[in-house]
């Protein structure tokens, strides 16, 4: 076994591009689901408006990475918008069947071959678009090692932007949270219609807790293709808002810090479980016949599935919610 | 029998009822709440067809009337949780009729549900700071800056500490308020529904459900609403209670206001006999038997009115079989 590259992968794995952009996405599903009770089954979505509306705006209009940054959250706006505004007055399984619609029109039609001029079709773009992101890099060009983990300076850049992202986020929902506004969210999640019976506008509330979520995750979707460098239709599939959900569950629902730290666990349970497949695959106690190498990569999603089956038997609340929450029917 | 049987109604306003006539849709001297041909159908059955209604400021008025009369769903008319067909209704002379329910409760009248609405997975104490209205920190921006919400906040808990204190809720400050027992959510629920400074409370069966030793309480609460000079429009099923706390009685069948008067009255009263009963009664031939007869209904109203809702789980899930464990 080798343990240096484990550690390494691991160390990738948990504070990287895909935890970093999996842990705002889910912080903006925790405001959706965990706070206001709304069912957005389609996160992925608002993660694609963001990254295209960044990427197209660079790529085609030559527009500055921070402004291009801009309308791509405003675009996350817009389809808050659009599905808020006809799904929102009415009962809560009408926004999810909307989102789960919309997510996938979103995706399906920035890959089609009709707007490929504007989208790149299934090809997408490269990573020229993000060029100005790492030029700005103040880090010196050198590449870091700390043990067995070297981060190159592109990737630390990104981390400290990103890691900062996921901080400030948390902290201004931390906020909104424990506020009155906040009160009134958690309120509507219990039982709206107590809510408006005490003079509350839940329509605006619940329209303003769409569009913050919504918005959070197109940050999540800028990240993600800032970090990869590279925008794919593909990566914004209804998988990458069911791994959302997952790591929110297994984070902890409502809670600032459960979604940070479900994306963590949730990619170094990936990274550890694929080193240790691997080589045992290559040591040879993995017969091939069983596992293919290819098939390392699907036998590690069943374990982390099978991980959270556990985990919602033994610890329903996930590792930082509140037990006691659990402990009456709400509806 | 008359009116200043009923014990301890507001003398001032009790006795300005004195002159109204016993008739559905009696105009009264001084209404807070005047309705005018509200009605609601679902497909094939109309639910609320009234004519015309008025509240009278200050004093207790009990809705009355058999199962699936349309009471509830008057309220939802009246408070915007349901849309009319047809009618309008003012508010201290303000229509209100379309508006929706928060501008409703903005605009002081404020209700409780049939089923209560305990805020379960929120605190007892969040529930009551909830119900304040113009809270500054509900505003999205104001939110993020706690320093312009902290006085408020401060205040507000303070009116709702009291109040707890008042509904006898306090030792249950900081529990979630699912894990209440059912009267305790009735009374959380009334006090929340204070915290916002109504002038008109409308209380959707606030004794269903509730062991006796609340009862008494939640009763005195009521009382206490009137005393303060609030209107209160309450839907009850037992006529004791009715009759305790009630100035004026207001019974609906079939969707339409049948009857009104002070309690006495209106429990004597052959049509709403007839409301509950279904039943014609043939004309008394001589006052013993008069009097004999109604006895008689009465006693059979008072087991109908106190005994448990049997049939009518259907209209109206059972609010008793889930409560006080
Ligand atoms: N949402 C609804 N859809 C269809 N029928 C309803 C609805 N709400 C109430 N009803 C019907 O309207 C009638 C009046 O109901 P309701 O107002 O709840 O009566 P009450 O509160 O006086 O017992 C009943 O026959 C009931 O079944
Ligand atoms: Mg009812």
């Amino acid at each position: 076994m080798d343990w240096n590259s484990l550690v390494a992968n691991s160390f990738h794995a948990a504070f990287g591009v895909n935890a970093i952009a999996y842990a705002i996405a889910a912080i903006g599903l925790n405001i959706h689901f965990g706070y206001t009770g709304l069912l957005n089954f389609g996160q992925a979505g608002f993660l694609a408006v963001g990254a295209y509306g960044t990427a197209i705006s660079i790529v085609h209009f030559d527009v500055p990475y921070f402004l291009a940054a801009l309308i791509g959250m405003s675009m996350a706006v817009l389809l808050a918008l659009l599905l808020g505004l006809p799904t929102l007055r009415l009962r809560a399984d009408y926004l999810a069947v909307a989102t789960i619609a919309a997510a996938e029109i979103v995706r399906l039609v920035i890959g089609s071959t009709v707007y490929a001029r504007w989208t790149g079709g299934s090809s997408g773009f490269s990573g020229a678009f993000s060029n100005a992101f790492y030029n700005a890099n103040p880090l010196p060009n050198e590449t870091l090692h700390f043990g067995p983990v070297s981060v190159t300076p592109n990737r630390a850049w990104f981390m400290i932007v990103g890691w900062s992202l996921v901080a400030v986020i948390a902290l201004l929902v931390w906020l909104l949270v424990r506020s009155p506004w906040g009160r009134i969210l958690k309120g509507i999640r219990e039982d709206e219609d107590a809510v408006r019976s005490l003079g509350k506008n839940v329509f605006a509330r619940k329209m303003q807790a769409l569009i913050i979520g919504g918005v959070i995750g197109s940050i999540a979707g800028i990240a993600l293709v800032t970090g990869e460098r590279a925008v794919l239709p593909n990566v914004f599939g209804t998988q990458l808002t069911f791994f959302f959900w997952t790591l929110l569950l297994l984070g902890g629902v409502a809670r600032v810090l459960g979604p940070v730290l479900g994306a963590v666990i949730l990619w170094l349970v990936f990274a550890v479980t694929e080193s240790i497949l691997r080589s045992g695959a290559s040591a040879g106690w993995v017969p091939e016949a069983l596992v293919s190498q290819s098939q390392i990569g699907l036998i590690r999603v069943m374990l982390v599935g099978l991980g959270l089956m556990l985990l919602m038997i033994f610890r329903p609340q996930g590792i930082v919610g509140d037990r006691r929450e659990l402990a009456f029917d709400v509806r | 029998m008359s009116a200043d049987a009923a014990p301890g109604p507001a003398p001032s306003t009790a006795r300005r009822l004195h002159d109204v006539p016993t008739v559905p849709g009696a105009p009264k001297p001084d209404p807070i709440l005047v309705a005018d041909k509200v009605s609601r159908r679902f497909g094939g059955l109309t639910a609320v067809d009234v004519d015309h209604i008025e509240i009278q400021r200050g004093v207790i008025t009990a809705l009355i009337g058999p199962n699936g009369a349309g009471k509830t769903t008057l309220f939802n008319l009246l408070t915007g949780f349901d849309r009319a067909d047809t009618g309008s209704w003012t508010f201290e002379g303000t229509p209100l009729a379309g508006k929706p329910a928060y501008r409703v409760a903005h605009a002081g009248m404020v209700r409780t549900f049939q089923l209560t609405k305990a805020l379960s997975r929120l605190p007892v104490i969040e529930n009551m700071r909830l119900g304040a209205t113009g809270q500054r920190g509900e505003s999205l921006w104001r939110a993020m800056l706690p320093f312009t919400w902290r006085a408020q906040e401060a205040a507000i808990t303070e009116r709702a500490d009291e109040l707890l204190h008042r509904f006898k809720l306090h030792a249950l400050r900081d529990d979630f308020a699912g894990s209440l027992s059912g009267g305790q959510r009735k009374l959380l629920e009334m006090a929340r529904a204070l915290m916002s400074e109504p002038t008109m409370v409308m209380l959707d069966e606030p004794m269903a459900g509730v062991n006796p030793a609340l009862t008494q309480s939640l009763l005195g609460h009521v009382k206490d609403l009137r005393e303060q000079g609030m209107t209160v429009l309450f839907v009850e099923h037992d006529m004791d209670m009715v009759h305790d706390i009630a100035d004026w009685v207001i019974v609906m069948a079939q969707g339409s206001v049948v009857a009104e008067g002070p309690p006495d009255v209106v429990m004597a009263d052959p049509v709403v006999i007839d409301a509950y009963l279904g039943v014609h009664h043939d004309a008394p031939a001589t006052e013993a038997e008069e009097r004999q007869q109604l006895a008689e209904v009465e006693s059979r109203l008072e087991k109908e009115f106190s005994s448990p809702d049997d049939d009518s789980e259907a209209a109206e899930p059972a609010l008793g079989a889930r409560d006080e464990h």
